[in-house]
């Protein structure tokens, strides 16, 4: 029997994870709970201004006092001035972020780190923090990226320009499809920076090793950031290694560096272990956010509901460092036009600089902002020609073997028009209100969101899988553990194939010493990635296994399987043999009981950037909302009375953990579409606090109820695919749609708070 | 300058020299290195820190470390072990209800003493009960399921 057809034991159901048990007792070590004896602690000092040149820093006060072992400025970091790197191993040229480890001549942003200092507690770093003489000339900034454009404009780097990059789609004539257009509807949109809010802070520890190695345990989505730590240190990189225990949190807020050059730092200087813990302020104000958009859409479709053209303008105010903006403006640009079969396409995207803090990867990861465009517009366009919005959409679904704007064929499984149908289904009849104050709608979005990295990074990732003399299993891979999952996957893959319970396995992960690179955990791209690299390395013991047992038995291996810890012989059962036996036996024979595989996801090389033509990922997930409001039009008050949520899973490793990404997803995106924003003034964040940056709490969400498709027609192991991301995009857009469609007037700018509501209703 | 107190840390007596202004957080996790409960932002908005304090759910860095003297603090690592859960931890691991976990310590106890005072409860009061903690992850629809769950256990062996 080929191991295709199987019947699974694990994959597929309902399991509780493997790591659960370890949080729920209370003994799972995160990156801030690691005590080193003799460690320092350190603290930043943080720039109270937005935009200003930095004339002098006077650290001696500071380092005079007693308890202060260092106060590190940008003239100790031997190379301050670093590139953000792209790629992972394989080099990719034309977009390179400048990142500052400490500020240098001129402050960007409000919060940005000016010195660090290393002491023996908390206490005296606060102390020593106060006695920095930093002085600034404040300069005005540029706070708006329309702004940041125009000729003459503040520049915020050292450059001569703020544009960071453009890019272009362009897809037949759109002059042609808007003159065949029955109506044409124009909108702009806005949406807001907005915060990861992880419940654990960026954190770590780091220590000297005896053997010279610098060691960094942190909080983080990347423990490849090894290689960009050693460059700032002037290291090779095979003497900084980073490990990531159990992450409280990622959501994207966690793929840049965050606290790991500084302690690497801190340890070089002073040879001694150290700790850094950021505040929740810290958190709110310093690192980087989800981009703000304002993209301006204009839709034209024929009366029979045909999208005959979309022009789509989109604005991304990128911050004060570039970090991964390009990266995220090719997503939303490529995405721009949704799930949606447009006859003409044009897109014109760019990122500008700002003395905002700086935006980088956020869950979505540029395709939550363009979602709520598309979206917003898909109802807006539904509505001018008198169409159901499930009609309208059906219409225009892409399905598969057609074709995107870039001219991609979509050549994977495409369920799309499914779930949209199944959302619209699940959310039933429209409820009748029966006071006169509230009035109630129905709202649903669609998404198409990629999983895996883009195409020309050439991605990789390896595992290392072996199994034990009692038959016990071991999984070694440099994943990134951020809550959903990523290790307890590997955990079920490998079990599935040998055979063995998911609690036989123990998955070693996030170590850059011990075990096999893996990637980032980001781009939704672990279990597509890190997962096929287990099943790889899993499959080849198993193959070995049974090769033995054909052998020594004179069984054909087509009648051999590994079930409930026992070699099964399927035509003679009486013949079965423990799994530790036949373990033992190969073991004793010298046949190799361990396998160390590589995923390659299928590469291509760049998009062609004058045409915006070419294939930048690998494959998509596809899914939709659908949420039924009930707003209260004296108070703006949206309550939502059913949220229904329904994806392609492709095939899901365990329904439980899948169920929870999607209600998960749900709720994050709600956030950003209702409640969530930075607010600024001239660059200072105004809301760093949880009292003030509101975040959904059991009270904000409805109950959230979800289904699957398992088309499995993924690119993942067992024909999975990625839900992290994807789940949380439509939020926002069905959101408001719903809103839209109870109070009979458009919103087009996030967060939907009750106060914009009442403000659409007064309009 | 320091003060001695001495708590009941999960039925272990500690004696702790804390600072007269240092939160209860702070003593449980630098010197008592109680690391199981969790800072999530030192300001009483996100619930990680909850601890029981005599039998009452507390935001343990609202509380200041003098105050709890003589006081019975119980943590998540109180609550069960591996081979004797309670029913709450067990119905969290069951009902997929840890994601990155980071939460799970303060809800946990939330819970806890939520059903301590209302064995029988409805979704909509599991939803009131646990409004102080904030989740990033789960969308919180789990963690009802597994309040539920364990009120439903709990009924079901007192009947």
């Amino acid at each position: 029997m080929s191991y295709k057809d199987k019947k699974f034991r694990i994959v597929g159901k309902p399991m509780p994870r493997h790591d659960a048990w370890e949080k729920v007792l209370g003994n799972t070590s995160y990156a801030g709970d690691h005590e080193i004896p003799g460690m320092l602690h350190v603290k930043a000092l943080r720039s109270a201004h937005a935009a200003a040149r930095l004339i002098a820093i006077d650290t001696s006060a500071a380092e005079a006092l007693e308890g202060v072992e260092a106060v590190l400025t940008a003239k100790d970091v031997p190379h301050n001035e670093t590139v953000t790197k792209f790629g992972q191993t394989h080099t990719v040229g034309g977009f390179e972020g400048l990142y500052r480890v400490l500020a240098d001549k001129k402050v960007r942003f409000y919060g940005e780190a000016v010195a660090i200092v290393a002491a023996e507690t908390p206490e005296i770093c606060d102390e020593a923090l106060k006695l920095i003489k930093v002085e600034y000339e404040k300069l005005e900034g540029v706070y708006d990226p329309a702004e940041a454009l125009k000729p003459g404009a503040y520049l915020v780097g050292e450059d001569e320009s703020n544009l960071v990059c453009q890019y272009k789609i362009r897809k037949g004539d759109v002059t042609d499809g808007f003159s065949r257009a029955d109506v044409i509807v124009e909108n702009t949109f806005t949406v807001p920076q907005v915060d990861h809010a992880y419940m654990e802070t960026e954190c770590g520890t780091a220590w000297m090793g005896e053997d010279g190695i610098i060691t960094i345990r942190a909080s983080t989505q990347v423990i490849e950031h090894f290689r960009g730590i050693a460059e700032v240190l002037g290291l090779p990189q095979n003497k900084v290694r980073v490990i990531a225990p159990m992450v409280g949190g990622g959501f994207g807020g966690k793929e840049d560096i965050t606290v790991e050059t500084y302690l690497a730092l801190v340890v070089y200087k002073t040879g001694r272990p150290c700790s850094m813990v950021w505040t929740r302020e810290e958190s709110l104000i310093c690192h980087g956010k989800r981009h703000a958009y304002k993209m301006h859409y204009k839709t034209g479709v024929t009366k029979d509901g045909k999208l005959v053209a979309q022009q789509v303008d989109i604005l991304s105010d990128a911050g004060a460092y570039v970090y991964l903006s390009p990266w995220i403006l090719l997503y939303s640009t490529v995405k721009a036009v949704g799930p949606y079969d447009v006859e003409t396409v044009k897109v014109d995207s760019r990122t500008v600089l700002t003395n905002n803090t700086f935006a980088s990867a956020n869950r979505g990861f540029g395709g939550a902002q363009v979602c709520f465009g598309y979206e917003r517009q898909m109802d807006e366009a539904a509505r001018a020609i008198g169409m159901d919005p499930l009609e309208f959409r059906r219409r225009n679904y892409l399905h598969q073997g057609d074709a995107m704007a870039t001219g991609r064929i979509l050549e994977n499984a495409v369920e799309t028009e499914a779930t949209g149908i199944k959302v619209m289904e699940m959310l039933g009849e429209k409820t009748v209100s029966d006071k006169p104050n509230i009035v109630i709608g129905q709202g649903m979005a669609s998404s198409m969101m990629s999983y895996g990295r883009m195409t020309f990074l050439h991605d990789t990732s390896r595992s290392y899988v072996s199994i034990e003399l009692d038959g016990s299993v071991v999984v070694r891979c440099g994943v990134q553990d951020i809550g959903c999952g990523q290790t307890s996957s590997l955990a079920s893959i490998a079990a599935e194939v040998l055979g063995v319970d998911m609690e036989d396995v123990t998955v070693f992960f996030g170590d850059t010493s011990l075990t096999p690179l893996a990637g980032t955990t980001t781009a939704t791209r672990m279990l597509y990635m890190s997962g096929n690299a287990t099943l790889k390395a899993a499959k080849a013991i198993r193959d070995n296994l049974l090769d033995k047992a054909s052998k020594h038995l004179a069984v054909p291996v087509a009648e051999l399987d590994l079930v409930n810890h026992q070699l099964v012989v399927e035509s003679a059962p009486e013949r079965n043999m423990e799994l530790e036996q036949l373990v033992k036996l190969c073991a004793s024979d010298g046949v190799e009981l361990f396998n160390l595989a590589q995923f390659n996801a299928p590469a291509r090389e760049f998009m062609d950037f004058t045409s915006g033509q070419g294939q930048v990922f690998a494959d998509f997930t596809f899914g939709s909302h659908a949420i039924e409001v009930a707003v209260d039009t004296d108070t703006g008050r949206a309550e939502i009375l059913k949220y229904v949520a329904c994806y392609d899973a492709g095939q899901a490793v365990n329904k439980l953990s899948a169920e929870g990404q999607i209600e998960g997803g749900a709720v994050y995106g709600l956030g950003y579409g209702a409640m969530e924003g930075i607010q600024y003034d001239r660059g200072k964040t105004l809301n760093p606090d949880f009292a003030t940056y509101l975040i959904p709490t059991s009270m904000d969400v409805p109950e959230i109820e979800t289904d699957m498709i398992e088309s499995g027609g993924g690119l993942g192991p067992f024909g999975a695919k990625g839900l992290g991301e994807p789940s949380s995009v439509p939020s926002a857009p069905a959101f408001v749609n719903a809103v839209c469609d109870a109070i009979g007037k458009s919103i087009n700018d996030l967060p939907a708070t009750p106060e914009a509501i009442l403000k659409a209703l007064e309009s | 300058m320091s003060i001695n107190i001495t708590i009941t840390l999960n039925g272990k007596k500690k004696t702790l020299a804390v600072a007269p202004t240092q939160s209860l957080l702070s003593a449980l996790r630098n010197n008592a290195k109680a690391k199981e409960v969790k800072d999530g932002c030192s300001d009483g908005d996100c619930g990680a820190c909850t601890v029981l304090m005599d039998g009452k759910a507390v935001n343990s860095c609202l509380v200041l470390a003098p105050a709890a003297d003589g006081s019975e603090i119980v943590t998540v690592k109180g609550l069960g072990t591996a081979e004797a859960p309670s029913a709450v931890q067990e119905s969290f691991v069951n009902s997929g209800a840890i994601q990155c976990g980071y939460c799970t310590a303060g809800m946990v106890i939330s819970a806890t003493a939520f059903l301590n005072e209302n064995p029988d409860p409805t979704r909509t009061e599991i939803r009131e009960g646990l409004s102080g903690n904030l989740c990033r992850c789960t969308g919180y629809q789990k963690i009802i399921d597994a309040v539920a769950n364990a009120a439903k256990k709990n009924h079901s062996q007192g009947e």
